[in-house]
């Protein structure tokens, strides 16, 4: 079944194999919920944790279930909420701190960049900081200039940071129950539009390793690499081309920093071409840092330039056309492989490219 | 209110002595350019510090700010690690990583301290409230200037540690400048004794330079903050001697008269709790003995500093995550 508007759960056909299916956070929830059960030390606060939305509904319940001391709302102070969680991760808790919008996150900067991310090293290496912050990214219904950023690059660029991407439910689980064994400061990104995404993921708890990508599709002429909500889009370009012949492989590196460099080579020298398809702003952006990576190291395979698919240097405007005409889609994906291996363009007119429209009026 | 024990009056002073010992080493040698880092200098707020520290067992903790010379003096009662830190050398309780303004010993308490204003305020509330989880009754103290308090963490760390009431102890030392920005420049308020009270906080506020009276304060605020459960909140004025950052006097430079200095001088804390052991009976030559075992104890690791290898160039490259095996 193709992906339409009227079924977004594009990854459930892409991705999925048997087993069992739930959404993106249901897995996020299950991971917190196996492992606040597991270990006694962590404890989970933001704005609106306990509330009746929970997160898109992935800490809901915990509060019930762990006490007000484990789970809690917080004042409107992200940025000491943040030094609250790195003070508690120095006396032995495991705080994961949430974000209803990477936009308020950056009211953290402070900590993250001075604090957080620089007191093992200058400690000397004699504490951890093992602290999780999950942070909600990307577009949703009109968000506009702050309530829609993807801010990747922005920490990935901070030595003492990891930076986690997950794009698909079993991921989303996985890296997060790694994140919270990890013993260091992790940032989870979480697109919006991966909520509702279902895809199959084992009820047993299970890790997925920070650090290690993954190839989401298996191809030979062409790679492109995708973070997050581009690896939906990157699918659906590739199921289009599937019908000219054309095999693309996608890998996904899901986690930003630490960097899978490997995989990316890996594909890159089998398939001579690469495409990055990032979920963030170009300039300066993570695209650049992979094309820099395969430029340094398939130079002699490559058999033409990286090409980069992202956001342009603007803000995100509000206006529906102009959204559009910011955010990149399959059919952005499509015409650049089309460009790079000399095809005719496809003709996409009867093709239906995903849309919230369809499935959500918001306000939220 | 119940006089200071000779033994904690020697405690006291031996803190007070420490620090200034220490703090003359550092002058002496940062002339020769054998420590290559900024230094901003404890002299002057040693009472606050050893009264505090003072209060505090072993096992409770402590956060500062880069002026901190006198808090990791006072907490830890080390001098090794933290002259081989001036240096940047191996041996330095960091590694030669952290220098003079990211001093951390946790092992006896000292959390750490930052050098970016208001910083490890938060730090601590998280600190506090993970101790509160834990319900093992250690009280955490945050130190900072009055310059933080005109920082955005600040508030929103007073409103947390009020709101979910944990075992804080603010101490805002106050010398009355930010740099050289003076309160006229920066206060838009009255009185911060008066604003804090109005959070779910105990409030106490001095101008003393007698490290016991400091002491019988702090004591006073801890006990508060058990009894209440409240965090407590410590405004102390103090007047630093040197320059902002550096180990000279500034008087020249205009933004404030030799003839603060002097008068402050005359209630200098080394003085006043030397006196203090002398009033109580303690002997001349006995204090003598105890400033000249100081000293030799700053000498020495002045010595092993200077005489310690330099960090592995490999160290650039380590503890940046934590590693697992």
């Amino acid at each position: 079944m193709p992906p339409t508007p009227q079924n977004p759960s594009c990854i459930k056909t892409y991705f999925m194999k048997k087993g069992r299916y739930i959404t993106y956070k249901d897995a996020l929830r299950e991971a917190l919920l196996q492992e606040m059960e597991r270990d006694h030390r962590i404890f989970v606060y933001g704005l609106g944790v306990p509330d009746h939305n929970a997160i898109f509904g992935t800490t809901k319940g915990l509060l019930e279930k762990f006490g007000p001391e484990r789970v809690f709302d917080t004042p409107l102070s992200e940025d000491a909420m943040t030094g609250v969680g790195l003070g508690a991760a120095l006396n032995g808790l495991i705080p994961v701190h949430h974000h209803i919008r990477v936009d308020f996150l950056l009211l953290a900067f402070n900590q993250l960049a001075n604090m957080v991310s620089v007191w093992r090293y200058a400690s000397g290496g004699r504490v951890k900081v093992p602290f999780v912050i999950r942070a909600i990214i990307g577009r949703g219904w009109g968000q506009g200039a702050q309530h829609s950023k993807s801010t990747q690059a922005v920490f990935a660029h901070i030595p003492g940071l990891k930076v986690v991407m997950p794009s698909t439910p079993r991921d989303a689980k996985g890296l997060l129950v790694s994140a919270l064994r990890d013993d260091n400061p992790v940032i989870i990104f979480e697109h919006r539009w991966l909520y509702d995404q279902e895809g199959e993921v084992p009820e047993e708890s299970f890790t997925t390793p920070l650090g290690k990508g993954s190839i989401l599709r298996k191809g030979k002429d062409i790679t492109v690499v995708a973070t997050s909500w581009m690896n939906v889009e990157a699918h659906h370009a590739s199921e289009i081309l599937k019908q000219r012949g054309v095999s693309v492989e996608i890998v996904d590196p899901r986690t930003i920093y630490p960097l899978d460099e490997k995989i990316i080579v890996d594909s890159v020298k089998k398939t001579g071409h690469c495409i990055v398809a990032d979920n963030g702003w170009l300039n300066c952006g993570f695209s650049a840092e992979v094309a820099a990576v395969v430029s340094n190291k398939c130079f002699g395979e490559l058999k033409s330039p990286v090409e980069r698919i992202g956001f342009p240097a603007t803000p995100c405007p509000m206006a529906r056309v102009l959204e559009n005409e910011f955010y990149p889609n399959a059919a952005d994906i499509v015409r650049v492989i089309e460009k790079k291996l000399k095809l005719e363009p496809s003709d996409l007119s009867g093709e239906i490219f995903y849309s919230y429209e369809k499935r959500f009026k918001g306000p939220f | 209110m119940k006089a200071v024990s000779k033994k904690i009056a020697i405690e006291l002073y031996k803190k007070v002595y420490l620090i200034r010992s220490a703090e003359r080493g550092i002058i002496n040698n940062y002339k020769r350019n054998v420590m290559k880092s900024p230094m901003h200098m404890s002299m002057g707020e040693e009472a606050i510090i050893a009264g505090v520290c003072q209060a505090l067992r072993r096992q409770d903790q402590a956060l500062g700010t880069y002026r901190s010379h006198g808090l990791y003096l006072a907490k830890t009662g080390e001098t090794d690690g933290f002259f081989a830190e001036m240096y940047g050398k191996a041996s330095g309780n960091a590694g030669g990583k952290a220098g003079s303004m990211f001093l951390s010993r946790p092992s006896a308490g000292l959390v750490g301290v930052s050098a970016v204003v208001a910083t490890t305020i938060p730090v601590a509330a998280g600190v506090a409230y993970a101790n509160k989880v834990k319900r093992n009754g250690k009280i955490t103290t945050v130190f900072f200037g009055d310059g933080a308090i005109e920082e955005g963490a600040f508030w929103e760390s007073l409103n947390f540690a009020c709101l979910k009431k944990v075992p804080l102890l603010f101490v805002c030392e106050d010398n009355g400048f930010a740099i050289h920005a003076g309160e006229a420049a920066r206060h838009g308020y009255k009185s911060i004794a008066d604003i804090v009270g109005k959070f779910e906080s105990n409030v106490f506020t001095s101008s003393s330079t007698d490290p016991e009276v400091i002491f019988e304060i702090a004591t006073k605020a801890i006990n508060m903050i058990k009894k209440t459960k409240k965090p407590s909140f410590l405004h102390l004025k103090y007047y630093r001697y040197l320059e902002h950052v550096g180990v000279g006097e500034d008087f020249a430079v205009g933004y404030r008269p030799k003839s603060e200095f002097k008068k402050w001088m005359k209630a200098d804390p080394m003085k006043l709790m030397r006196g203090n052991l002398l009033k109580k009976g303690i002997r001349e030559e006995a204090i003598m003995q105890l400033e000249k075992i100081i000293d030799k104890k700053v000498e020495r690791s002045i010595s092993l500093a200077e005489n310690a290898p330099d960090p592995a160039k490999s160290e650039l490259y380590k503890n940046v995550f934590y590693e697992k095996g």
